[in-house]
């Protein structure tokens, strides 16, 4: 087994056994085959990328080509225990209507994302007066897939508004697990379980 | 019945293609083999068809537990030659870029069988057969649809001992087969593989196969259907009829690539009706050597049972209905320049899988020959193909 991306391995790890997943935007299938295999998940995924759900088929996986933009709605509701984005929503038109279908296919979603206000995103706005380029987002502005950035507190505030609950949270830095404490500074990265 | 189940008749005996002494079992292709259907086959249209002839091709060795085989459904104009070249024009078999040992369906493994479709004119019953009377059945022949196709060729598998197989594989029409088998005889696979197909015939796919079929009954050779032993029939209307539906296989950019506004062997336009454009010409070339292979009944009939298939409405106007007992895995390809069978035709079969709880796989790849692309060099295709069925 390859060692799964740590926001992937957060979300594993919580993760009932046994349960039905959809993995959006599962990318190569990696968190997929984990589930599968380690957690006897039925696991389905949405991916907008060809080359990735060849690569997913040829894992044995079942994964559809589709975007989460507008593909989610084709899935009945509570079709799944939990429906999973990580590292995607960030790249979605509408992350809050998005949000609402995850939530409407699955009993739970799991939501990572790169936090937006991490104290190096902040430096190189405040410093440099340009947008950052940094190891989770490394790609310039003008053409980075990542068009909706947030910050914790902003999803957080989406969340409330949307009066979804927070199951779970777990941020990291440097791909460590790191304390609650001042999150919205010190998390590069954070993992949300949501539920209605 | 008293008669023996399978009951394996081979009418010409088979001829192995692969030279004698070195031959591996995973090269073994066994062609001209002939199966005479045991009981008559019952008919979508009510009427039943006795002493079915199914003509069909192996390539690979079936394991001692039956368990690798891999029924391959071919398209509307090709046959069982998967491998084997094609005995009328001596070209290689239409997969056999794809199909062998160390391939994309690979026959060290797996053991592929290809037959030619009820309907057609390869050796498997058809318009051309002699009926029972001892003359031939031209338009005596009763209307068939893919699913009496599928009833053959699942006759076959039972002739042949093979209660499940690993996989049925179909692209175009041979797509059809699969998606009917998969409805129809859940229990007998174990993965559908279907590329560039639809689950039902849209009007415009009608309408194509309708012009088809108006220029073949249009020639006054035809004599309706009654032209055998006259010369070689309605070789004219055949020929518009495979010229239009050779349109629609290609993409206009693939078109605009292959042959532009270039004029044939010609420096200006002749001001006539010569084929002045290399377009015309190859379509004139594609519609004539069409007529030395296919019959024009043949074409008829299996135009018919195209237009005929829809399978939500076999179960109740709804698709997911269809796929309610399927548990195979399956796995739907598409191409973004195909018009005749277009990605969102595959979506409606994910989707319907989808809500049946199916494990459904779909993919939209980018080539650029149309439908033909499925019979072409697209490597991403080779991916999925081999990434699906090595599981």
């Amino acid at each position: 087994m390859s060692a799964l991306r740590p926001d992937l391995a957060v979300i594993a790890a919580n993760v009932a056994p046994g349960s039905r997943v959809l993995d959006v935007g599962c990318g190569d299938g990696a968190l997929m085959a984990v589930l599968r295999d380690d957690r006897q998940v039925d696991a389905r995924g949405m991916e907008l990328d060809p080359a990735n759900v060849a690569e997913c088929v040829a894992r044995g996986l079942s994964v559809m080509q589709g975007d989460a933009d507008v593909d989610l709605v084709d899935y009945p509701d509570a079709a799944f225990d939990y429906a999973i984005l990580s590292q995607t929503l960030q790249t979605t038109k509408r992350p809050d209507a998005v949000l609402d279908e995850l939530l409407r296919v699955g009993r739970k979603a799991f939501v990572s994302f790169p936090n937006f206000a991490h104290w190096k995103v902040r430096a190189s706005l405040m410093w440099h007066g340009r947008m950052p380029v940094t190891r989770l987002l490394p790609v310039a502005w003008y053409e980075t897939p990542n068009i909706h950035h947030a910050t914790v507190r902003d999803f957080l505030e989406l969340v409330a508004a949307r009066g979804l609950r927070v199951e779970g949270a777990w941020f990291l830095s440097g791909d460590r697990r790191i304390g609650d404490a001042a999150a919205n500074w010190r998390a590069e990265h954070a993992v949300f379980l949501l539920s209605r | 019945m008293a008669a023996p189940l399978a009951v394996l008749q081979p009418i010409d005996s088979p001829l192995l293609l692969a030279q004698a002494g070195g031959v591996t079992a995973a090269e073994l292709c066994l062609t001209n083999q002939t199966l005479v259907l045991p009981a008559p086959l019952l008919l979508d249209g009510g009427q039943s068809l006795a002493s079915v002839e199914v003509a069909y091709e192996t390539v690979g060795t079936l394991n001692p537990e039956k368990s690798n085989a891999i029924l391959l459904f071919h398209a509307l104009t090709m046959d069982q030659h998967v491998v084997s070249a094609h005995p009328k024009t001596g070209k290689p078999g239409w997969w056999s870029k794809s199909v062998g040992p160390g391939k994309v369906i690979d026959t060290s493994r797996f053991f592929v069988i290809c037959a030619n479709v009820l309907g057609g004119c390869m050796g498997t019953t058809g318009p051309a057969s002699l009926a029972a009377d001892g003359t031939r059945y031209a338009m005596r022949f009763p209307v068939i649809t893919i699913r009496d196709m599928v009833r053959a060729q699942v006759a076959l598998l039972d002739a042949l001992g093979i209660e499940q197989v690993h996989a049925v594989v179909g692209g175009s029409m041979g797509g059809m087969q699969a998606l009917s088998f998969a409805a129809n005889w859940p229990e007998r696979t174990r993965a559908v593989l279907v590329i560039a197909s639809t689950a039902r015939h849209s009007a415009q796919n009608i309408a194509f196969h309708e012009v088809g079929r108006q220029a073949i009954m249009a020639d006054p050779k035809w004599k309706g259907g009654d032209y055998y032993g006259a010369g070689k029939g309605p070789e004219a209307g055949l020929a518009v009829a495979r010229m239009a539906a050779h349109i629609t296989y290609l993409s206009e950019a693939g078109l605009t690539d292959k042959f532009g506004r270039n004029l044939q062997d010609r420096a200006a336009k002749t001001f006539g009706f010569d084929a002045d454009f290399q377009v015309e010409s190859y379509l004139r070339h594609q519609g004539l050597s069409f007529t030395d292979r296919f019959d024009a009944n043949s074409y008829l009939y299996i135009t018919r049972a195209m237009d005929y298939f829809d399978l939500a409405e076999e179960h109740g106007g709804r698709l997911a209905e269809a796929f309610a007992g399927a548990k195979a895995r399956v796995c739907l390809v598409s191409f973004d320049t195909d018009w005749l069978y277009p990605t969102a035709e595959s979506r409606v079969i994910a989707h319907a899988l989808n809500a049946a709880g199916a494990p459904v796989s779909f993919v939209e790849l980018s080539a650029p020959y149309g439908h033909d692309s499925f019979l072409l060099d697209v490597p991403a295709l080779d991916r999925v193909i081999a990434g699906f069925l090595n599981q």
